[in-house]
């Protein structure tokens, strides 16, 4: 790797850093804005306003928005992440288990969608015009084009009302075996599936398509190397970079689709939590939440950017 | 050179004119267009009264559409709900395309440290991800439909705006914009009479794929009951509302569903199936 890929990557990095910092300001600010005074949602509705006046006092609530800021961020540099108004435990405990149960069900879906969707888009796009292709791309248009919520509704119609063969609602807590936690994740996961699914699919496609088309992929058909050959050994290799940039921007899809769907499915995960946050109004844990998705969608456009920019050969 | 484009757009505007998926999703997107306009003449019932002793009550001759969870007529409620997703998305979309095409050609023609910031600002507000700001936005001033318009608009402003300064961009090298430029025109003169009618047909391709975003997005948050509030009810907080009713497969939550997959499916064939010269992006 020469220095000028390195430092069109350290640029990027750079950039997503600031980008950060602004993201977490306007989280802040939103959050700040929430109405009700948060020391007499706090105390209820018995407290005097000294209790209240003392409160605020006691909580910083006083001090300017910008202050407040820059010791809520020297706190999350020093992985303390504030405590719970609704029920006084710390953030960080509250998230924990939580962070970890959204994971997973990322990861499964992740290690579903990625080869599916990747033969899919690679098959659809080999046969270009032909019927398989067309309902192919159809379903995902199909799929791109509905909420994320209909696509649960519709899993949630065909597996468990008409086919009985999964439960509606998923709770983690009573996973003893194998069937157990194939029962817990199947519609979740199943509608994460279609929905990144659908969006990798399209990228794919598109990508090995344009591969497809230049003129050393035609050169290699015509020299006589059989179709397989000119798109694994030809046509593939060029187009790893735009495809592993697809995963990773399909991949940020799963941000978007993990609120609705722990939200439908009654999954614990910390969308839920985060949606559950913002009805009791509890600020720092809406903050955290808000920051670990931020982070988390951050990470995955910046990965698709440097890959993009480390696959470029021209920067060599 | 203009004329010549215009002879060639129209023969494919003809040359396409028998595309029937094309004409089948502009028609169903008309239908929702007037429906939304002309709904509180034709629903059968008021959306609130109960007419239905019954509740998620089936499809049948006296209620088409069966009825939700409190008895009310649901076809009376989707025909009321187009209105709210439709005119709300429809809003939503005329303000983030107009602010995000203009800042994006003004960007563009003008360059520099304001180009620059206004990039680097949008691109950090893309960082978000649109749910979460929804979420987030909605949940601290409250949810009213003005709060809704803006905050839908405001999401999407920097896609259009990036989509629009890429295309103007181009059109910034070419010759006619030195001439203008050389003649003294202004930044205004030159968005509105050099700029935009070169980039217009993909940016108008571009406002239908945002509406359908914005139609999504509004569902989503409808869904999660941060959208519109009761008593009033879109097509995402009917699903919600009668969400009780999926274990047994009533209408009254399958119906709103397929509203929103009827019309956004639709805007997104029709975007489709345009003719070649209109949704690219260099027209």
């Amino acid at each position: 790797m020469t220095s000028g890929v390195l430092n069109l990557v350290v640029k990027r990095l750079g950039i997503a850093l600031v980008t950060l910092l602004i993201v977490l300001f306007a989280v802040f600010f939103a959050t700040s804005m929430l109405p009700g005074d948060t020391a007499s949602i706090l105390l209820g509705q018995a407290a005097t306003p000294e209790a209240v006046a003392g409160l605020r006092e006691a909580m910083h609530l006083n001090d300017p928005a910008i202050l407040r800021f820059l010791r809520w961020l020297l706190g999350l540099l020093h992985g303390d992440l504030g405590t719970s108004y609704a029920n006084n435990m710390p953030v960080a405990a509250l998230i924990g288990g939580r962070l970890v149960n959204t994971m997973k069900l990322a990861a499964i879906t992740t290690l579903l969608s990625v080869p599916l969707a990747l033969t899919l888009g690679i098959t659809a796009a080999m046969l270009r015009g032909s019927l398989y292709d067309r309902a192919v791309t159809v379903l995902s248009i199909g799929v791109i084009s509905v909420p994320e919520f209909m696509v649960a509704t519709l899993a949630v119609l065909l597996f468990a009302v008409y086919l009985k063969w999964l439960p509606a609602l998923s709770s983690v807590n009573e996973a003893h075996s194998l069937t157990d936690l194939v029962r817990i994740y199947a519609m979740p996961v199943i509608t994460l599936t279609f929905v990144i699914s659908a969006q990798m699919v399209r990228m794919t496609r598109a990508a090995v398509i344009e591969t497809l088309s230049t003129p050393y992929a035609e050169m290699a058909l015509l020299k006589g190397a059989s179709r397989g050959r000119m798109v694994l050994k030809h046509a593939l290799p060029n187009a790893l970079g735009p495809i592993v940039n697809a995963v990773a921007l399909s991949l940020s899809y799963l941000v978007g689709g993990v609120i609705i769907v722990e939200t439908i499915f009654n999954y614990p995960g910390i969308a839920k939590l985060m949606v559950d946050a913002v009805a009791t109004r509890d600020l720092p844990l809406i903050q955290s939440c808000a920051m670990i998705f931020c982070l988390g969608y951050l990470l995955l456009i910046t990965a698709a950017d440097i890959v993009a920019i480390m696959s470029n050969p021209r920067l060599r | 050179m203009t004329m010549a484009r215009a002879a060639a757009s129209r023969r494919s505007l003809l040359g396409h004119s028998y595309n029937v998926v094309g004409v089948v999703a502009s028609l169903v997107i008309l239908a929702w267009t007037l429906i939304a306009i002309f709904a509180p003449y034709i629903i059968p019932h008021s959306i609130g009264d109960i007419v239905d002793d019954d509740y998620f009550g089936p499809m049948r001759q006296a209620l088409w559409l069966g009825s939700d969870y409190l008895g009310r007529d649901m076809l009376s409620r989707v025909l009321m709900g187009a209105r709210y997703t439709v005119g709300i998305s429809l809003a939503a979309v005329f303000i983030a395309c107009f602010s995000g095409v203009v800042l994006g050609m003004v960007a563009a023609v003008t360059g520099g440290w304001f180009d620059t910031c206004l990039s680097r600002f949008l691109d950090a507000m893309n960082s978000i991800p649109s749910k979460l700001f929804g979420l987030v936005v909605v949940a601290a001033v409250g949810s009213s439909i003005p709060v809704l318009i803006l905050t839908l608009a405001v999401i999407y402003i920097p896609g259009a705006y990036r989509f629009a300064r890429a295309l103007a961009v181009n059109i910034n090298t070419m010759d006619f914009m030195t001439v203008a430029r050389v003649r003294g025109e202004s930044t205004a003169y030159l968005i509105g009479s050099e700029v935009l009618p070169n980039i217009i047909r993909p940016v108008l391709a571009d406002f239908g794929l945002r509406f359908v975003f914005i139609v999504l997005l509004l569902s989503g948050l409808s869904f999660l009951g941060l959208g519109l509030q009761p008593p009033l009810a879109d097509w995402g907080a009917l699903v919600r509302e009668n969400i009780g009713g999926l274990p047994f497969a009533a209408p009254a939550v399958i119906v709103p569903s397929l509203a929103i997959a009827s019309l956004t499916i639709s805007v997104n064939l029709l975007i489709d199936n345009l003719p070649q010269k209109i949704r690219d992006r260099d027209a």
